[in-house]
This record gives C-alpha cells, structure tokens and sequence, in this order.
C-alpha cells in the first residue's frame, strides 16, 4: 500500500478535490460519486475520462473513411458530372468472338449421340456432348420423368429454405451419399455454381486454400469469392505441392502468434482443362502429413472413372470419408442438372445454412433430380458396371487410334488413359513450321478443322473455350472430345483417323499457303512437314 | 419441335388453373369446395389497377408508409429477447465447449486442423435458428400450387434431428413463388412438357458454346426478349447464377457499382466476383442514390482520382423480403442525368407486376429501352426455372461467349424451356384465350385484396400496395416460431424470416400471393392470421384508422 505513485496521485487528487470545493454545487456531485464508487479514486478518474472522451467525440467533426476526398462546391460538381463521359460497357466483337457465335452448333431435337445439328440439317457422330453413358435417351428415365412431372409439376417455387425442400431432393441426396460411400450429401441446382459456393462456405478471410493451377474456371471462382490467401502448386506435380505446403510450415513456424487458419488443398479429379486425373492418393498422404482438408471437384468423374464409377475415391482406394468434401455434378454423367458436395455430416449441415447458391436459390426441378437418381440406380446396377466398362474402352480405343497409325504427329494428344475427355492440339513444331504465332491464328486453324470434320465426316467436335481475360491463365487451344459409352469402337476409330486427316490437312494447306504467297523467290525454306505434306 | 405451343395447345380454363395435383385435392373437401366458387369477372378486378399515371398517383405510397415503425414497447422487449437469447447461447456454448466435446467438435480445432467452421459464424444458426428448425427448411411434396403438402416430421432432440410419420399434411399454401400460378401437374404446361421429354430428351448435355444449344433456346430467347421488350435475350440454367455469373463480364476494375443496401445475395455475389468498386445506397431512395452518384463522380475512382471507366446500377424491382417496388421513373429520370447504366433485376416482379404480366416497366409505364439491362427468373412466376439477361444486341452477343454460365455451365434443360415457353405463351394471349390474362388479373386483385385487408386488421404490413409479396412484421424473435407454428396447425404454409436474414427487429412473415388462390382461400388466411394475430398481440399498426378509411 505504500506505493509511492500512488500516494503522489493521491495527494494531487486531494488538491484537485480541494480547488472543486470552491465550486458551486460541487458537494452533491463529489458526495455522489464517493459514495456510489465507495471511494474508489480510480474508477471515477477512469469513468470521467470515459465521459471526457465521449463528449469529444460527439462534438468533433464527422468522420471519414476515405481521407482523399476533394472538397468540392456544387457548381464543380454540375460541371465534372456534365463532363464525365462513360465508355460503352461492352467492346465490340473481335474477330475470334465473332467466330464463336457464328461456328456454335445448335441441336434440333433430342441430344445423344447422333443428333441433328440446325446449320446443315445432317446427322453428326456427336463428340462434343458431356453424354458419357447416354441416359438422356434412356427411356425408362424419360418415363420415369414423366411420372414426376404429373406429380410434382416442373418449378419448384422456393429456395430450399423456404418450402422447396422435396422429398425427391432428400431422396437424391441419400443416393448420392450411399454411391459415394459419404455421410450425407447436399445438391445445389446448377453444377457450376456449386464448388465456388463450397469453398466460400468454408473458407473465409484470413484462411488459405492450396490450389492446383490447372483447375477449372468454376474453382478458380470459388477461390476468389472466398477472399482467403490462395496458392497455387504446378499442376499435378506432387513435388510442387508438398515445396509449397512445407513452405507454408516454415512460414507459420516463424510466426506462431497467428492462430491456426483452416487449410484447404483444393483439386479436380478429372480436370476439364486437360483430361488428367489428379493423383489422389498422393494428395491424401500430403494431406494427412500437413493436416489439410481436401476439396476435391468430381464434376467430370463422378460416375465416370473408377470400376463402379464412383470417381477417383475408388479409382486410388481412398475411402471417401477420408476426403473431406467431394464435390460434383449431375450435369455432365447423369446427364440430368445440378451439383452436389457430398462429406460429413457437419460439412451438410454448414452448407444448408452457408452454401450461398444453396441457400439464396430455387431448389433443382423435381424432374431432374429423379433423373439423376435413376442416372446412379442404373451405374449401381450389372448393366452400369458394363456402361462404365465400354465407356472406358472406348476411351481407350479413341486415345489408340489417335496415337497410333498413319498421321499420329498430327496431333498433340493431352488426357489420361481412362479419361473420356482428350484435348487434341498441334503439336508446337507443326504451328511453328506454319508460321503460327498467336493465339488466335491456331484457334482459327482448329475451327477449320471442327468446320472440315463435320462437312466431310458427319462428326460433331467442339473447341474447349473459355471466357478470354477472366481465366487466371488461358490453356492453349484444343479441340475437347468427350466419348461416350453408347459410340461404337468402329466409329470410335474412324473418327480418330477422320480428324488426325483434317488437323494434318489443315496445317500442311497452312504451309502451303505460306509458301505459295513468299513465292517471290526465297522458296527454299526447309520444311519441318515436309513428309506431312504429302 | 414447336410442339406444345400454338397449335397444340388447349383453351386453359381456370379450373386447371387452380386445380392442385390430382393427388392431393381429394383429402380435403374444404378446398375442393373453394374450388368451384364461380369467379367475379375479369373486367371487375381491374377497377383501378390501370398503370396509368393518374391512378397510379391514388396508391402512392411514402417511403414512410411502407415501413411503418413498431410501438416502443415492442421495439424494447425485441431487443431484451435478444439479449437474453444471445446470454443463453453463451452459457450454452460455454457449458458445450468443456463438457459436449462431441457436438462442438466442429467447431473446436483437433487433431492439428482449424475448426471447420467459426463458432461466432455460427452462433445465431446454433443458438436461434436450430432450435426452431421446425419452422425452416419444411420438406414438401407434390405440386407447390394452391395447396401444399407438407412431409409431417416430428423431433425429440431439439430440431438436431427429424424423424418423419410418411403422412403427408395438405396446406393452403402462401410460401411458394407460384405468383401466376404455373406450378401445376396438368394443364397446357404439364402437356407441353411431356411432349417435349419425348422429342428433346431431358438435359442439353454440355454448355451452350460447347455443343449444348438447343433450338429450344434458341426460340425461347426470341421469345424472352419480346415478352420483356428488349432486342436480344440470354438464358442461363440458373437463377442464381444469372445474376452472380453475368455481372463479372460486364464490369471490371475501373468500373462502379452502386447497389440497393438490400439487393439480392446473387447480385452481391457476382459484384464481388467483377473486381469492380462496390457502393451501396439506401434501400429504395433515389434521393440517397443521387448523392452518392454526384459524389462518385465527382470524386472519381478512390486514391486515383481518375473517372470511372463506367457505372452500373443495379436495382431490383421488387424486393421480396420487403414487398417494395423500385422507384423505377424516379432512377430511369436520374440515369438520364447521371448516364450510369441500368440494371435491373426483376427475378420476382417479371410476370408478377404489370398489367401484362411484363414487370415494373409494364407497371410504372416506363419504356424497356430506357433500362440497359433487364434480367428476371422463372423460377417464380413460370414454375419453371433459370433466369435470363435481356438487353441489346451487343451486350447479349458480348455475354453470349463471357458470361461464365454460357461457356461453363450447363445448359437450361429442354423441359424447363418448355414450361417458359408454354407459360410465357399463354401470358402473352397467344393460346388464343385469355386464361393468361385472367391469371394476371387475379393476382392483382387477390394481393390487393389480402394486403389491404391484412393492413384493415392492424398489422403492420410493409411494401407497396400491389405487390404479391406481403411482409407481415413480426418483431418478436419469439412470434417467428410461434407465428410457422400456430398457422401450420390451422392449415396454412407461411414463409417466416429473422435475423440475420433481416435487420434485428424485423422479424416477418412473409406471404405470397398466388393466382391459383380463391377468394375463399384468401378469406381463410385472413381468418386464421387474424385468430394467430390476436393470439401473438401482432396487431401494431397505428394506420388501422387510416386504413380503414381509405379502402372503405
């Protein structure tokens, strides 16, 4: 008690005290307080300056935030908004963007494997269409649909929220689980607005997601909505990944004030980009090793890749429950509508409350959603195992014949054996030997290609695109083949050698074209294609 | 192709209009009842509900006067409950944490991982909205119509879990979107529908640019776009993602946004995707969204200083949790002035407002080529689903190969273009009857007529006098349930919401008025929110006189 700071502010609180007396009124007050604060000195010089503080606050200027604002009278305002001029919110098209909406096909009638197509009015082997097993022309689905809509009509007239919850989503959401081998599942009604809305459930500011640099765009989405700090690992180069997780460690080791963050290393199973399939198992060792969590994006091998189908999770005999959210969607395998993110129970529950999509969205058509439960009872069924048998064979078969025979230099084949999806390239010495530098001279020169095969051949093939200016970084072009289970191995094969023709043709006329036009003299360039040419 | 729609299509009458699902009407004789109640005719509904600017000026209605404020009493004891729901979720949480390891476990960090989720994200949906879980997320079966079924479902632990009887409980329905009534299993729609999982098969399998398109798209966008009055339309598979994948290609660094504070989550979503500067201004006032223009402007990007490259508005044109239209003429004015670019999302009040069913344009007699960009849903008015962008040319060419959902995802499937196409049809008269028109007709009158009379009965009732949303205010944190719970028990299916979905003390309920409710069914509602409302002391309003007087 004999502190000496404490009795010299004792002693000037007294001569403070003393100097109050003499003003009027001040007894009541300075009794008040003595005997409210039990004459505890410190507390009323605390609460004064409290009260001190709270006056000067109330009467200081208004605060502001942006500390850069110009003062400005009402006149310069007129004039400054008079004078502002907006450009026009869209650029007019390039000549690539004009080409896209004039090339894309459009189907008349039902899709499948041969559908119409509207510019010709012909037939095409369709090659384009994510219609891995054909179930859109399956009739007992069809019926099956049909029954639904005589029940339960189309829309379903609510966010799941608020009445749009049906018994056929709960329904669907148990298959899914069960397929998977997962504690519960939640669909959302679009598959590509489901995996930003996942990450962003999840992971928050301040948090860090590890993210594979070959993701697809919907991921890349998700990662920036999330606001979290993102880094980006080579594409399924396990080496990269463990350098960039090990410097995360060191990084938090040196700092261990910060609390732990929630950790995510986010891939895709069967990347749309390439057709490569992530390596999960070694992923999952990883994982373990650095305690993260895995988001894994199974939109295009769910129902594709594995014995049964059940994605990458058999593929590499991880058990499911392991990976802590699976993510996929019912448009592509199922041919019906919709996503879903299938993990534990806590994991569902999150999202039925957080999963914005989820939450702020019309629930999925009662229609469709049967669809893709009928779409997993026939994968679960012998006659499933066989659909997923041919589907992979036939994968095989394309991939083969495309990289074996007569012009296999044509192409730059890109996608893992087993993956219905390949992107097909130039290789680059054929574009640099015609003389192709940009970008969009080699998306030209395979538009050429699409626009031949389907002329020529009756074959309907697509470019992979992608939205110009927003991807994080644009793969190189490619032309996107998806096989399907219902292709026949002969039509598979010519098909192959059909296009490996064109892409041949279409860069060997390139060449010619090139050397035609530099006649003048200079004529004895070697070239490359020389062999090709012929 | 083409089926389903002029040629085949059969004169609709109001009986399939109104007529719930064929399994569902036959349990309950009281509605069936209410269903052959011969209808006033057309032409009597539309007394006074011409968009026309003289008699619009009869029903405008004051900021003021929509949100009506709460007694101070009821003010004081929301904000006590509050507390004292908030100080039991602490004790709850503080006990949960050392002794119920296992049902906080995700929310504790183990094992070397970070919770999976904050437990401060998460207090509110833990402590508040998990316990009367009852009320939320109802499953439900069969045709979202007149009526609907809901899943009876009974819990022993709090709402952590539901176990369900397989009974299914049939209620008057005020939850559902279904403001023109479509959602039906029969009728035009459902026989168009059918047709075409025959012709067209189920899904489109693949993006529109990548081999996904359809001619059904195609012919339901030209139709789209007529409908709304613009040059060119878009359809995206998603509600949602209509908004949340289209304004990222139409905005970009350098660019401005000013947003109503209450726009929907998907626009918030894909402003945030754009990278463009966000503002707010005040819900609905274009007094506020001036000032904050001129600021803007003026002041020009932050930091920099330098203009903006351009500016988006983006508005909604009825806001569903407030029932209040845009001040559409009012913003149309400033855009003049200011030249930012409109966009306006009408995802509730396209084929729901208007006197042709064509939204707040149609409404408030403004000119579609005023507004820029013009995007709704189909979710709600078409019982379909999706959403769409209508606007020139340029822009839908431009979003046709930019907007993420177009080149990612998939595309709308050929039954939902079916359903928009065969309702859009039938609302635009081109059936050949006027079972369209009819529809709209009685929507308009059945939210007048339960809106003003909710407002005679001295609730407080926020929004504008012709929306077919109708928030009714609850405030109480504790009447959120009681209110779900008492009208479930008589029959009737209302959508209750809190916070955080609203501000702190405006809880509601909120109704949705449909077509394919009888006037039967509208006096039934009244009469049981009228039992409830005594039931839970909701009748607040200090304008029951003023009411009174000006509907007599």
């Amino acid at each position: 008690m004999d502190n000496p700071i404490i009795s010299v502010l004792n002693s000037t609180l007294s001569t403070v005290a003393q100097g109050i007396k003499y003003v009027p009124g001040s007894d009541i007050a300075i009794d008040y307080i003595k005997n409210s604060y039990q004459n505890d000195p410190f507390r009323v010089v605390l609460e004064l300056g409290l009260a001190i503080y709270a006056v000067k606050y109330m009467m200081s200027k208004k605060y502001r935030i942006d500390q850069n604002h110009v003062a400005l009278t009402e006149k310069e305002i007129d004039e400054l908004i008079a004078e502002w001029q907006p450009e026009p919110l869209v650029q007019p098209l390039s000549d690539v963007q004009r080409m896209e909406l004039e090339k894309s096909q459009v189907i008349v009638g039902s899709q499948g494997v041969r559908p119409k197509v509207q510019s010709t009015g012909k037939t095409l082997l369709n090659l384009a269409a994510a219609n891995y097993y054909d179930f859109v022309n399956m009739e007992h689905i069809k019926e099956k649909a049909i029954e639904t809509l005589r029940a339960y009509g189309v829309g379903s007239c609510g966010p799941p929220g608020f009445y749009g919850t049906l018994d056929v989503h709960m329904q669907l959401e148990k298959d899914i689980a069960n397929f998977l081998g997962t504690e519960g599942a939640i669909i959302y009604a679009q598959g590509f607005s489901t995996i930003p809305s996942v990450i962003s459930a999840f992971s928050k500011r301040g948090d860090l997601i590890v993210c594979d640099d070959g993701c697809n765009f919907a991921v890349q989405k998700g990662t920036q909505i999330s606001r979290s700090n993102v880094k980006f690992f080579k594409h399924n180069d396990m080496a990269d990944l463990e350098r960039v997780l090990e410097s995360i460690r060191v990084e938090s080791l040196a700092n261990k004030k910060r609390p732990l963050t929630r950790r995510f290393i986010v891939t895709e199973g069967l990347f749309q980009n390439s057709g490569d399939i992530a390596p999960l198992d070694k992923i999952m060792e990883l994982k373990h090793k650095y305690k993260y969590r895995v988001v894994l994006d199974e939109s295009s091998s769910i129902g594709v890749l594995g014995k049964t189908g059940r994605g990458l999770t058999e593929l590499f005999n991880v058990p499911p429950k392991e990976v802590d959210m699976i993510v996929g969607s019912m448009a592509n395998s199922f041919a019906a509508a919709g996503g879903f993110c299938a993990g534990h129970k806590e994991v569902v529950m999150h999202q039925r409350l957080s999963g914005q999509s989820f939450v702020f969205s019309a629930s999925i058509p009662a229609m469709l959603t049967i669809c893709s439960s009928e779409a997993i009872k026939v994968l679960d069924s012998p006659k499933g195992e066989q659909l997923i048998k041919d589907l992979h064979n036939n994968a095989n078969t394309f991939r083969n014949a495309i990289l074996t025979g007569a012009n296999k230099d044509a192409i730059d084949l890109a996608g893992d054996a087993g993956s219905p999806i390949l992107h097909l390239r130039f290789p680059s010495e054929a574009l640099r030997a015609a003389g192709i530098t940009t970008r969009d001279e080699e998306t030209f020169l395979l538009q050429e290609v699409v626009d031949e095969v389907a002329v020529k051949d009756s074959l309907l093939v697509t470019r992979a695109k992608y939205v110009d200016g927003q991807e994080r970084s644009l793969p190189r072009p490619s032309i996107r083949i998806s096989i399907s289970a219902a292709h026949s191995k002969k039509e598979l094969e010519k098909a192959a050698q059909a296009i490996k023709t064109s892409f041949n043709k279409v860069v060997s006329k390139r060449n010619r074209d090139k050397y035609g036009t530099n006649v003048g003299g200079k004529k004895s360039q070697t070239t490359l294609l020389a062999g090709a040419e012929e | 192709m083409g089926k389903g729609s002029r040629a085949s299509v059969p004169p609709s009458s109001l009986k399939s209009a109104t007529a719930a699902s064929p399994l569902s009407s036959q349990h309950h004789t009281k509605f069936e009842e209410a269903l052959s109640v011969k209808e006033p005719k057309e032409k009597l509904y539309w007394k006074g509900f011409s968009s026309s600017a003289k008699n619009r000026a009869l029903f405008r209605t004051s900021y003021d006067d929509i949100m009506e404020e709460p007694p101070y009493f009821t003010l004081i004891t929301t904000y006590i409950s509050y507390i004292i729901l908030s100080f039991f979720g602490h004790v709850r949480d503080f006990y949960g944490f050392r002794w119920n390891k296992k049902a906080f476990s995700h929310l504790m960090p183990s094992n070397g991982y970070a919770a999976l989720t904050s437990d401060w994200d998460s207090f509110w949906t833990r402590n508040l909205k998990l316990r009367i879980e009852d009320c939320f997320s109802v499953p439900t079966s069969l045709v979202p119509g007149r009526t609907v079924n809901l899943l009876e479902r009974y819990t022993n632990d709090y709402c952590r879990s539901f176990q369900y009887t397989g009974k299914l409980k049939e209620v008057v329905n005020l939850a559902s979107y279904n403001y023109l009534g479509f959602a039906q299993s029969t009728g035009p729609c459902a026989d168009a529908v059918e047709d075409v999982v025959r012709t067209h098969g189920l899904s489109s399998c693949g993006t529109r640019l990548d081999g996904g398109s359809m001619d059904l798209h195609a012919k339901t966008e030209e139709l789209v776009a007529e409908f709304v009055g613009k040059e060119a339309g878009l359809l995206v598979s998603m509600g949602y993602a209509t908004n949340s994948t289209t304004i990222a290609s139409l905005t970009t660094k350098g660019s401005l946004i000013i947003s109503d504070e209450l726009n929907h989550n998907s626009l918030v979503f894909g402003a945030r995707l754009s990278g463009a500067f966000i503002r707010v201004f005040k819900h609905n006032d274009p007094e506020d969204l001036e000032s904050v223009l001129r600021d803007a402007i003026s002041q020009g990007q932050p930091r920099t200083h330098r203009p903006w490259k351009n500016i988006l508005v983006i508005v909604e044109g009825l806001y569903s949790m407030e029932g209040t239209l845009c001040k559409l003429p009012e913003i149309v004015e400033l855009k003049r002035k200011y030249k930012f670019v409109l966009y306006v999302d009408e995802a509730h009040s396209i084929g729901a407002i208007g006197p042709r069913g064509r939204g707040v344009c149609d409404y408030f007699g403004v000119d579609p080529k005023e507004i820029d960009i013009l995007m709704g849903t189909f979710t709600k008015s078409f019982g379909a689903a999706g959403g769409y962008i209508c606007s020139s040319k340029a822009i839908i060419d431009h979003l046709r190969i930019t907007n993420h959902s177009s080149v990612y995802a998939e595309a709308m499937s050929p039954v939902v273009l079916q359903q928009i196409y065969t309702s859009m049809w039938s609302i635009m008269g081109r059936d050949g009857t006027s079972a369209g028109q009819e529809r709209l007709s009685r929507l308009a009158w059945n939210a007048r007529y339960l809106g003003s009379n909710l407002r005679k009965q001295g609730f407080i009732i926020y929004g504008d006098r012709d929306s077919p949303v109708i928030p009714l205010l609850l405030f109480n944190p504790a009447k959120i349930p009681a209110f779900s719970r008492e009208c479930r028990k008589r029959g009737l299916a209302v959508v209750v919401v809190g916070f955080p979905a609203t501000s702190i003390v405006a809880s509601r309920a909120r109704f949705c008025v449909s077509a394919s409710h009888t006037k039967e069914d509208l006096d039934f509602i009244l009469r049981i929110v009228d039992e409830v409302g005594d039931l839970l002391n909701l009748k607040m309003s200090s304008r029951k006189a003023l009411e009174m007087g000006m509907d007599s």
